[in-house]
């Protein structure tokens, strides 16, 4: 997995709330079976006027002009701004592989859906939590002034924008430092490997039944 | 001290190791696996030469791609066709257990869990998919996962998670005449909205709930990831112990009598505090039929399309405009006089056999309306089908024009062949009105089965209590 430690990066605004994973990656590309190769068809439908199926090569599709992700000033963000409830809906991973492919490494908005929040993080994608008042304020900012960067640090838990102000965030510490050191969490929980087995046993006896397969 | 919730009894049970954070090692007893969010967990198994911890944890089925037609010629399109052959490989070569897609077993992954037993009372289950809070209708602590956390679960049985808030939604009285557990669902959603439950385990609790089937309860618990919660629940009593009781994979003997002790004790204590709590009054529930591309944009059949003037902010106001444009209504329209162009019962949320025999009740001596393009019917599983046939359900459906499916998820996302055409309205008993989900353009308007019945027949919606 990536690290994440400092970004400074061009933020890109998306003024809708519950926008689902079904919209940051429709359902005819989770066929695929590699993680790699999301990003083109990151918000297909609403990024371009034709239909899209995979294997399509991007360069023959119909953009949306209308669309934000296609308007010149954002190309190359790598920041979304984004409002309550992102990425609602399916569990699909393919949301965040399809926006770290694009090239988005940080989130900000006021709420997330919880188990799209957990998978960006197994992604080396940080989503940042700010009130709904200072996402407003970014918002404005972002539109208003072409090239609006925004810089984020994930030790400092701060969101530093042009002007200098400066953004606390939460995160949860055992996240922060898988994310800031780019940690496997396979290899992490192998380190508890005598205390799984040591619950198994006690579990066995406890309640069998669950030991007793799906082999029948 | 106040007593302890299910969620509670049931997280305690499993933990393994807490970090001083709170950040817990949970031990995982059941993990369903499809075709859709597994085989980039299986690679990276494979690459880093990792070997499933538990492979009789483990059960999978295809279950998003497969044909709901005819399927002796296998599986027309080449890319799903590979996603379904990966699947059956990886089982393979792992040991796992899977129902391919020509076993009578085979189906929708949470219909096939409780059908065969491999969910049971007091398990921590997880599956690559966000449904999967329909497991906690046992009892059980059940939630949807990512890819990373499908491997994760393979390679050691665990999962680090945080305990989640808990609320209490107390359902009290009982459900009039033709109201059903997906009213239920979507009048709670319409409640606290599709965030509502961001960071919580939500608990279905009072006498309308305890007086649902295991179907219904199902079918609430499975809507419990739309109201935000990953977790959706409902305390053990003799309903779940009836159902649960015989299937293929439950326990005997003994093991039986020692299960059924300790699930038993699978219920919220009656002092247990919760963060949250929301009561509803069953009486008052009426048919649901959601106008919008999220299910909290709901009314009563009875009800009319909103005005977006109307909307309590400017952000809602906005989602709401959209939403009527993309759906193509008119404020102020009657939901009744909504025509529809296709029918939808199926899905994880509505395909078991009440379900359908609830559908098969208002279909029975109907026609489906001339307008109606397409109204299919696709069982949740093998065994769900081969029960409707030999309860003479198929042959109610088809007299009344529908078409009769082999069992998968199908229209609900379309990933398979079944799906609407751009500007296509559809009457579906599916769980997500969102844009596109059905097919590019489509526009998705979710119901109970006994509704979707009703519009078929109708060729609109229509108060299935008057149908």
């Amino acid at each position: 997995m990536q690290k994440f430690t400092v970004l400074d990066g061009l933020v890109v605004p998306l003024d809708r709330a519950n926008v689902d994973t079904d919209a940051i990656i429709p359902k005819q590309f989770l066929k695929s079976i590699k993680r790699a190769g999301f990003g083109p068809n990151l918000f297909d439908e609403w990024r371009y006027l034709d239909h899209g199926e995979p294997g399509m090569d991007p360069a023959t599709r119909k953009p949306n002009p209308e669309f934000v992700l296609n308007f010149p000033r954002y190309k190359g963000a790598s920041v979304l701004l984004a409002r309550d409830n992102f990425g609602c809906g399916s569990s699909r991973e393919h949301a965040p592989w399809a926006l770290e492919d694009y090239g988005i490494r940080a989130i900000i908005a006021p709420s997330f859906a919880d188990i799209f929040y957990n998978n960006c993080f197994k992604n080396g994608i940080l989503p940042i939590v700010l009130d709904a008042a200072a996402v407003d304020r970014l918002f404005r900012e972002c539109e208003a002034s072409v090239g609006y960067q925004l810089k984020v640090d994930l030790d400092k838990q701060t969101v530093t924008t042009p002007g200098g102000e400066v953004l606390a965030f939460e995160v949860d510490g055992g996240r922060k430092h898988r994310l800031l050191n780019g940690l496997d969490d396979i290899g992490l929980t192998l380190l508890q490997a005598d205390k799984i087995k040591a619950y198994e046993e006690r579990r066995k006896q406890e309640a069998p039944w669950l030991f007793s397969g799906s082999q029948q | 001290m106040s007593g302890q919730t299910l969620f509670k009894k049931l997280w305690d049970a499993h933990v393994v190791h807490v970090e001083p954070d709170g950040t817990t090692l949970l031990y995982i007893d059941r993990h369903l696996v499809h075709e859709v969010t597994s085989p980039q967990a299986f690679e990276g198994l494979k690459l880093a030469h990792r070997k499933p911890r538990r492979i009789d944890a483990a059960v999978a089925v295809p279950d998003h791609n497969v044909p709901t037609t005819d399927r002796s010629q296998g599986i027309a399109d080449p890319v799903s066709r590979l996603q379904v052959e990966t699947l059956d490989a990886n089982c393979a070569e792992f040991g796992i257990t899977e129902f391919g897609m020509n076993d009578i077993r085979q189906g929708i992954v949470h219909v096939i869990g409780p059908e065969e037993g491999l969910t049971l009372p007091g398990m921590t289950v997880v599956c690559g998919d966000s449904h999967t809070s329909t497991h906690g209708a046992f009892g059980a602590l059940a939630f949807g996962i990512g890819t990373s956390e499908v491997e994760h679960v393979l390679a050691t049985q665990c999962l680090w998670q945080k305990p989640s808030k808990t609320m209490l939604v107390k359902v009290e009285g009982t459900l009039g005449k033709g109201v059903t557990a997906k009213d239920i669902a979507l009048a709670v959603i319409g409640e606290i909205g599709t965030a509502g439950g961001t960071g919580y385990a939500i608990e279905f609790g009072g006498s309308a709930i305890r007086a649902l089937t295991m179907e219904g309860r199902m079918t609430l618990c499975n809507m419990a990831i739309e109201a935000g919660a990953r977790a959706g629940m409902v305390a053990v009593d003799q309903t779940t112990i009836d159902y649960v009781k015989g299937r293929p994979y439950a326990p005997t003997g003994d093991a039986w009598d020692k299960a059924v002790a300790w699930w038993n004790t699978l219920h919220s204590d009656a002092d247990a505090r919760f963060d949250r709590v929301v009561e509803l009054d069953a009486a008052k529930i009426e048919p649901q039929v959601t106008w919008g591309t999220s299910p909290e944009m709901v009314t009563t059949i009875g009800g009319r399309v909103p005005n977006p003037a109307d909307a309590p902010n400017e952000v809602k106001r906005h989602d709401w405009t959209r939403a009527l444009e993309y759906m193509g209504l008119t404020a102020g329209t009657p939901i009744d006089e909504i025509p529809v162009d296709k029918v939808f019962i199926g899905s994880c949320t509505n395909s078991r056999i009440e379900d359908l025999r609830e559908a098969a009740a208002v279909a029975k001596g109907c026609k489906v309306a001339a307008n109606v393009k397409l109204a299919m019917v696709v069982p949740g599983s093998g065994l769900v089908k081969q029960q409707a046939e030999a309860e003479g359900l198929d042959k109610i459906f088809v007299e009344a024009g529908f078409e009769w499916r082999e069992p998968g998820c199908s229209m609900c996302l379309a990933m398979n062949a079944d799906r609407l055409e751009p500007g296509e309205r559809c009457a579906s008993t599916s769980n997500r009105n969102f844009e596109g989900r059905q097919g590019q353009g489509g526009r998705t308007h979710l119901v109970s089965p006994a509704m979707a019945a009703a519009a078929a027949c109708a060729g609109h919606f229509v108060d299935v209590r008057k149908a």
